[in-house]
């Protein structure tokens, strides 16, 4: 291919920043479920859960480095996982 | 072109390998293209053969050849076959292991090594179906849905079958891993998005579904294996678990399966028809737009399995209005195949012959699957032969079809060898007028109310299931006639030139058969993949 | 074969498996999901029999792994091959201690006469069954994959030693590294969905 692709280093200083939001975020997670906090629980856990996921994902695993084809697709993923579980909805929430 | 290259068959790649090694070991896609076709063939005589003997069965009230129990276990094993090891490895295995690297211009796909990983994959499942079929207490007699409970507690070979088809499942994901890189990263040189054949497009859209979907039915059929030796109790509501998720989860994978199987026919079609025609495809950017939002739409559809099910109105409702949405896509390709031939110069032979009764039979298939996408007149047919009928004319009209056209038409490109004319025409015939007097009649026992999967029917019944079963019979003398036809081109050895049709695309710019590495000399792309001038215009020098 | 080796095509094509990797987890959130909203209130007295104090430390195991793992990958590209070593055979350790953690949780579960088709179960709420199912499915399933992340990581770690891998070619440890995140991501949802649904 004619691009020659520029690989990205990051610095173990950096990563371990990200390490240390990681479980900070998990403590986060755990100290709020001693909490009730009603219909909310759920949604609060997997917000944390999504963030931690995201910054897994941008910077352990560098999509935020990866061309335009990998981040499309991936989100595709997403949304196709999205769909599968929010159409079966339609059945299990009306019946 | 000179002959002075040798083609892919006295070459060996990896070089070095000699004999049966040479095969077996091979990364070189039309090698591995030709290895699954030989399995495909012998898979798909095999479950010809089963279903004949199905409606043999049938033709008369009470047992005619075989026992309820057997009948069961052959309509099971006639369904997976046909689903798992023909219809959705025929084409991508086949032709697009063998085309979609040539029509980009590549020397191969992009993992090869993975790509005989898959092969290898492929035939084991195989080979777990078979041991399926003689271990222990027999093959399945769920049908190839292997719908719970029955799945769960019926005492057949269920757990080593739903094995097979996970590994097949595999193989097809594979695949499709394959394609896709191969098709980001591969491409020639000065090849954009569209300048990339149809064929190739259609295997493009095809191998996301492979990716995305798969995996759903792998996990459910490892909860199926879960269930019968553990008994976890996840989709027995006594256990607190929910049989319909079971459908949900299968209809996930195997609603889009089918446009894993309609799809790449759909390429072979949009190939075949400018090649006779000699014109530009009528609206390629359409098509192409199409078979994406074909792979998108399709997998929003799934629960239109299930309007008898017992699942929420709500559902219903939705789903059929989606199922809708398909049809426009679909339309949209058929539309564009017409206009193609619109005032083009036909140049009848037997690809066309087959591309054309394709077109007619998939018609025929897509409007009655309107029938029965709508939820009220479902309910009537639900279950019955008219739904047998539909999806035959889909997958058997469709995509079979589809893979004769494609047999004929790279045929002469793969073996350098070209078939004889009118044996392929009357075979042809023979097994069109065969499919109408095979699956008309089911419509009609479907909507007088025959259901299908059933052993036995009521007297009124059995003109209908006769007629079928006659039709049946010259349905398969007809294939059978293609086939020994195609076979008998190995012994009468005419020699195919190489581009016998009048090709734009790449894989005629090549010897037949191809050499190694494909492509002697750097290929050249046309900003337009379907530009016929120079065909035309070599054809006016002939004269 | 003088081509140079395309690492963009490689990492598309570990991307796409671990797409389907997923969906594959995917079918079982969906089953989740479901049951969730049909058993809410077992889901809870479920999540209350686990012990939160074992997943959250098999989610810091699990997190410190997908570091050292990373930073593996930043040490070939230094060409640091000591580094390296030394911290996939962290990571591998980390792996060896989740499923150790696991081995304890899974026991102390059965013990409690908490397993697929115990008494317990059978004659208890129908949605705990279905909670329990499922988690020892999900677990199970992910247990599986920690074990074949684990083996990837071994055979990368093999390939370094014997400088198969070096800072021009890494394509193996950098999909092993994929696929181990891939786990840990997993993990990051299994966690709070049985853990901390209360």
């Amino acid at each position: 291919m004619s691009e020659h692709e520029v690989e990205h280093q990051l610095s173990y200083g950096f990563l371990a920043l990200i390490l240390a939001g990681l479980i900070v975020l998990t403590g986060v997670t755990v100290g709020v479920s001693y909490i009730d906090w009603g219909f909310l629980n759920v949604p609060i856990a997997l917000f944390v859960a999504s963030s931690k996921a995201t910054l897994v994902l941008l910077f352990f695993m560098h999509i935020k480095y990866e061309g335009l084809v990998i981040k499309v697709s991936f989100i595709s993923t997403m949304f196709f996982l999205a769909i599968m579980i929010s159409f079966t909805f339609w059945d299990v929430a009306f019946r | 072109m000179t002959t002075e290259h040798q083609s892919f068959y006295e070459t060996p790649a990896p070089a070095g390998l000699t004999g049966i090694k040479a095969w077996l070991l091979t990364h070189d896609h039309k090698r591995l293209g030709l290895m699954y076709l030989w399995a495909v063939f012998f898979w798909l005589i095999l479950a010809l053969f089963l279903g004949l003997a199905l409606r043999t069965e049938l033709m008369s009230i009470g047992e005619t050849i075989m026992s309820a129990e057997v009948y069961n276990a052959t309509f099971t094993l006639h369904g997976v076959i046909m689903i798992f090891l023909f219809v959705i490895p025929a084409i991508p295995a086949i032709f697009g292991n063998f085309f979609l690297p040539i029509q980009i211009g590549a020397d191969d796909v992009f993992f090869p090594r993975l790509n005989l990983f898959s092969w290898y994959l492929f035939m084991i499942g195989g080979f777990f179906a078979v041991i399926a079929l003689f271990a222990g207490d027999g093959f399945p007699d769920t049908g190839w849905t292997f719908y719970v409970p029955f799945s769960v507690s019926t005492e057949s070979n269920v757990s080593l079958t739903v094995t097979a088809a996970f590994i097949l499942g595999m193989s097809s994901m594979l695949t499709g891993l394959n394609f896709v890189t191969t098709v980001h990263r591969m491409r020639v040189k000065g090849m954009g998005w569209m300048q990339i054949p149809l064929f190739t497009w259609s295997l493009y859209a095809t191998a996301w579904v492979q990716i995305l979907a798969t995996p759903v039915v792998s996990i459910t059929f490892v909860l199926i294996i879960l269930e019968r030796f553990l008994n976890i109790g996840l989709f027995d509501p006594d256990k607190g678990g929910d049989p319909l998720l079971y459908q949900h989860l299968f209809w996930m994978y195997s609603h889009p399966a089918v446009y894993i199987m309609i799809l790449p026919g759909m390429g072979v079609i949009s190939e075949i028809i400018p090649v006779f025609s000699r014109k530009a495809i009528f609206g390629y950017k359409g098509i192409v737009v199409s078979s994406m939002a074909i792979a998108i739409a399709g997998s929003l559809v799934w629960a239109h399995h299930m309007y008898t099910s017992g699942m929420s109105d709500v559902s219903v409702f939705v789903f059929s209005l989606l199922t809708f949405l398909v049809a426009i896509p679909t339309a949209v390709k058929v539309f564009s195949w017409i206009s193609t031939m619109y005032k083009g110069s036909i140049l009848m032979t037997p690809p066309l012959l087959l591309s054309l009764v394709f077109i007619y039979l998939f018609t025929v298939g897509g409007l009655t699957g309107l029938v029965l996408g709508a939820a009220g007149p479902d309910i009537h047919v639900h279950d019955t032969q008219f739904v047998v009928s539909h999806f035959h004319f889909t997958m058997f009209g469709g995509t079979g079809f589809a893979f004769f056209a494609a047999l004929h038409f790279w045929w002469p490109k793969m073996f350098g060898i070209m078939y004889n004319f009118k044996r392929a025409y009357i075979g042809i015939i023979l097994a069109t007028i065969g499919f109408i007097f095979h699956y008309i009649p089911m419509f009609i026992l479907g909507m007088q109310g025959m259901p299908r999967r059933y052993y036995d029917y009521l007297p009124q019944f059995e003109t209908g299931n006769f007629l079928a079963g006659f039709g049946g019979y010259l349905v398969v003398a007809g294939v059978m006639m293609m086939f020994i036809n195609l076979f008998l081109s190995f012994r009468e050895k005419v020699e195919a030139a190489a581009d016998p049709w009048g090709g734009t695309t790449l894989e005629w710019s090549i010897p037949s058969p191809p050499p190694v590495h494909n492509f002697i000399d750097e290929p050249v792309v046309k900003d337009y993949p379907y530009d016929f001038s120079e065909v035309i215009m070599r054809s006016k020098k002939e004269k | 074969m003088d081509k140079p080796v395309d690492k963009t095509g490689i990492k598309i094509g570990m991307w796409i498996f671990l797409y389907s990797e997923i969906i594959l987890f995917g079918g079982l959130f969906v089953l989740y999901a479901v049951y969730f909203h049909m058993h809410p209130e077992s889901f809870v007295e479920g999540g209350l029999k686990l012990d939160r104090i074992f997943g959250a430390i098999n989610t810091l195991v699990l997190l410190v792994s997908s570091f050292t793992v990373a930073a593996s990958i930043t040490a070939i590209q230094r060409s640091k091959k000591m580094h390296a070593i030394w911290f996939l055979l962290f990571s591998i350790g980390c792996g060896c201690v989740f499923l150790i953690i696991k081995y304890f949780e899974w026991g102390a579960k059965f013990a409690k006469d908490l397993y697929p088709n115990s008494d317990t179960l059978l004659d208890g709420e129908p949605g705990l069954n279905v909670f329990f199912g499922l988690y020892y499915t999900i677990t199970g399933l992910h247990g599986l994959h920690v074990i074949i992340g684990m083996v990837l990581l071994l055979i990368s770690l093999i390939l370094v030693i014997k400088n198969k891998v070096t800072a021009e070619r890494y394509a193996m440890l950098e999909n092993s590294g994929l696929y181990w995140h891939l786990v840990d991501l997993i993990w990051i949802f299994v966690f709070p969905l049985f853990y901390l649904v209360l």
